[in-house]
């Protein structure tokens, strides 16, 4: 169960591999998270992440593997994450996602499809699935890492931005769809976030670690906020962004 | 579905309330699967409530018995301090252990084993209790220190995890007017109010300090220390108790409780009190229910609510309450006036709070960044000087300490399982703290 601070003790997380999501778990397990089912592509990094957790104070922790490019994988993963985790589910962190440079697939449709699979259709089948389940269980909350940079997508980008776009949009909605429930959802939109995924990419302005992401993220637990900026500025920054004239945007998105 | 939480406002939880009208509704709620039982929800943290579950709202069994010569009434579960005193204060009987606020039901005085200011000299509130019924999966009993002693003690501080409590027979106090002498002293440092305590608790019924953890430096711990004992004949004659005039009307913007207001607030609240004062009339609403005075003030701590950290440790590690008064002054967490008592001997309840010693009780609002961390490094003080925290009040305490703080707890699963071998009573409380396993 959630306490007080809305700290879990059981944990699923989608995408455990992620730098964010290790960041993520590191700080739960050094709190009260006991159970953690870490989901994710490469068996062996699994295997670290999970040792990991058990350092950082999990009693118990388990796998699972899927393939995020087959949205079919999702609703069996979720059930095998669950059936791990052997009860009630406090949390379920989907950091699920794939960036790359896009100007290297821009023109293969397979690749675009690729990328809206990933970082879209496979989240939201998940989701679909995971909040059938936390519904019937009656309590628990989900985290869903989306980006600054569905917020206003830039040229640069479109097939990742757009894609975080959709997943953005559809959790802004399936979190009113359950207020009053016991289950909640909060959004999580990182700024640059300096890791694997984004080794090679040009820094943004207030870029920060996964550390600090997860630090905004553990904040978050006990505020209930439904969107979660990180850093906060960029909420801020965003309403200024949001409205550049396109013009502009073109111009200082991708200086 | 209807939203629960506990008097502090955290980690609210949405179930499915179940109000029973008698004896008989109990009993199929407990036929049909996991239960939790609630009265008037004010235990602190998750006590009362079951995410995803059914809650049985008792406060349907509120039937008051007469009240014999002898001062013993049976009193419904679901029935409040509030409703006994109604009806007994004008007969001349008062309840013998009354916590901080009226509003608490028999059920749950039973379940959290409360006490008030008068445990160094009264016990808690199991010690006045003749009898209760329990309803269990297995079957009504009717329990007393006597009749099945190991299911009665497992019960009276058992959280509502025994089973649920129907009905409790009670011994009242007499009381021959509606006013306390008080007296009252004002100490610029802990260690004055303490020994003070230690050297007087015993001359008076009703003895507790106040606590202010916002001020630094030499005035950290200043402290009022209020005792006194029933006004005999002569005074006004008791009356039943009327409710406050105020209330506040909704949830506080976040952050109204700061550093600032609250230290302001404990800066007036200490200069009003008198350096020195004796037998100074107080009425009884106004002496043991100061909280009931503003209706639903937990508002005051905005959206997200507050905790409550009670601990006690015994006699000999006095210095465990200095250092954890110091450890809140220095941390700059916003501590509302902390609450200081002796208690005595406990009772043999396998999980009631208290045991002979110091208890110091904080309000602390939720929202500091450090609050989580600060919280934990007092429960491994209070676990090093042999001390527990109270369950009744817990919204956060780590599982894996439970066991060091009630080592009774193995013995008290096994009468449990006796009842309740399939885990049907349960919690948010238990589950988070594997009390009765996930």
């Amino acid at each position: 169960m959630e306490n007080a601070f809305g700290q879990p003790q059981s944990v699923v997380v989608l995408g455990g591999t992620s730098d964010i999501a290790r960041a993520i778990v590191r700080k739960l397990c050094a709190t009260r998270a006991e159970t953690v089912v870490l989901a994710g592509r490469d068996p062996a990094r699994l295997a670290e992440a999970a040792r990991e957790a058990e350092e950082y104070g999990a009693t118990r922790t388990e796998v699972v593997t899927f393939d995020a490019e087959d949205p079919a994988s999702a609703a069996p993963a979720v059930a095998d994450a669950f059936e791990r985790a052997g009860g009630p589910v406090d949390l379920v962190v989907v950091a699920v996602g794939a960036l790359g440079d896009q100007s290297e697939f821009e023109d293969d449709p397979a690749e675009a499809t690729r990328m809206v699979s990933v970082n879209m259709t496979w989240p939201v089948a998940a989701l679909t699935a995971v909040r059938t389940r936390l519904l019937a269980q009656g309590h628990g909350r989900i985290l869903v890492l989306t980006s600054v940079a569905g917020v206003r997508v830039r040229r640069s980008l479109y097939l990742y931005g757009g894609a975080k776009a959709g997943l953005d949009r559809l959790c802004q909605g399936m979190a009113d769809s359950l207020v009053g429930t016991g289950v909640r959802l909060q959004i999580v939109r990182p700024g640059f976030v300096r890791t694997k995924m984004t080794t090679g990419q040009k820094e943004a302005p207030f870029t920060t670690g996964p550390n600090e992401v997860a630090e905004y993220v553990v904040r978050a637990l006990s505020s209930n906020a439904p969107v979660v900026w990180s850093p906060p500025v960029l909420r801020y920054l965003f309403v200024i962004v949001r409205h550049l004239p396109a013009a502009v945007w073109r111009k200082v998105a991708d200086l | 579905m209807t939203r629960l939480a506990g008097w502090g406002r955290t980690a609210a939880a949405t179930a499915s309330v179940v109000a029973p009208s008698g004896e008989a509704g109990v009993a199929a709620l407990l036929a049909r699967g996991p239960l939790c039982a609630r009265g008037l929800g004010r235990s602190y943290g998750d006590a009362a409530q079951l995410a995803g579950g059914t809650v049985a709202d008792l406060t349907g069994l509120d039937e008051i018995g007469p009240i014999d010569d002898a001062g013993a009434v049976t009193v419904g579960a679901g029935a409040s301090i509030d409703a006994l005193l109604a009806l007994a204060l004008p007969q001349g009987w008062f309840v013998p252990v009354t916590p901080g606020t009226r509003q608490v039901t028999m059920g749950g005085a039973v379940a959290a084993d409360v006490h008030g200011k008068n445990h160094h000299r009264d016990g808690s509130f199991a010690r006045h209790v003749e009898s209760l019924r329990l309803a269990t999966p297995r079957g009504v009993f009717d329990l007393s220190p006597e009749v099945d002693p190991d299911l009665f003690w497992a019960t009276v501080g058992g959280m509502g995890l025994t089973g649920v409590v129907t009905r409790v027979r009670l011994r009242l106090l007499r009381v021959e007017s509606d006013a306390v002498l008080v007296d009252t002293d004002r100490f610029d440092d802990l260690d004055g109010v303490m020994a003070a305590m230690v050297e007087g608790d015993e001359r008076y019924r009703y003895s507790v300090a106040w606590v202010d953890c916002t001020a630094g430096g030499a005035r950290t711990g200043r402290a009022v220390l209020t005792r006194g004992d029933h006004a005999p004949a002569g005074a006004a004659p008791p009356r039943a108790p009327r409710a406050g005039r105020l209330r506040v009307p909704f949830v506080a913007p976040p952050g109204l409780l700061n550093r600032l207001s609250v230290r302001a607030f404990n800066e007036a609240w200490f200069r009003r009190a008198p350096r020195h004062a004796v037998e100074v009339p107080h009425s009884l609403g106004s002496f043991f229910h100061p909280l009931d005075g503003v209706a639903d003030w937990n508002r005051l701590y905005g959206p997200r609510g507050f905790v409550q950290y009670q601990f006690v440790v015994p006699e000999r590690a006095g210095e465990t309450v200095r250092t954890a008064v110091e450890r809140l002054a220095r941390s700059g967490l916003v501590s509302f006036l902390a609450v200081l008592k002796r208690f005595g001997p406990g009772d043999p309840g396998h999980l009631s709070f208290p045991m002979a010693g110091w208890t110091l009780a904080l309000d602390l609002p939720v929202g500091a960044a450090d609050l989580p961390g600060e919280l934990d490094a007092l429960d491994d003080l209070v676990l090093e000087a042999g001390g527990r925290v109270y369950l009744a009040k817990d919204a956060r305490l780590a599982p894996a300490k439970v066991a060091a703080m009630y080592p009774r707890l193995a013995e008290w699963r096994a009468v449990r399982a006796r009842v309740d071998p399939e885990g049907v009573m349960t919690s948010d409380l238990a589950r988070r703290l594997h009390l009765v396993g996930r």
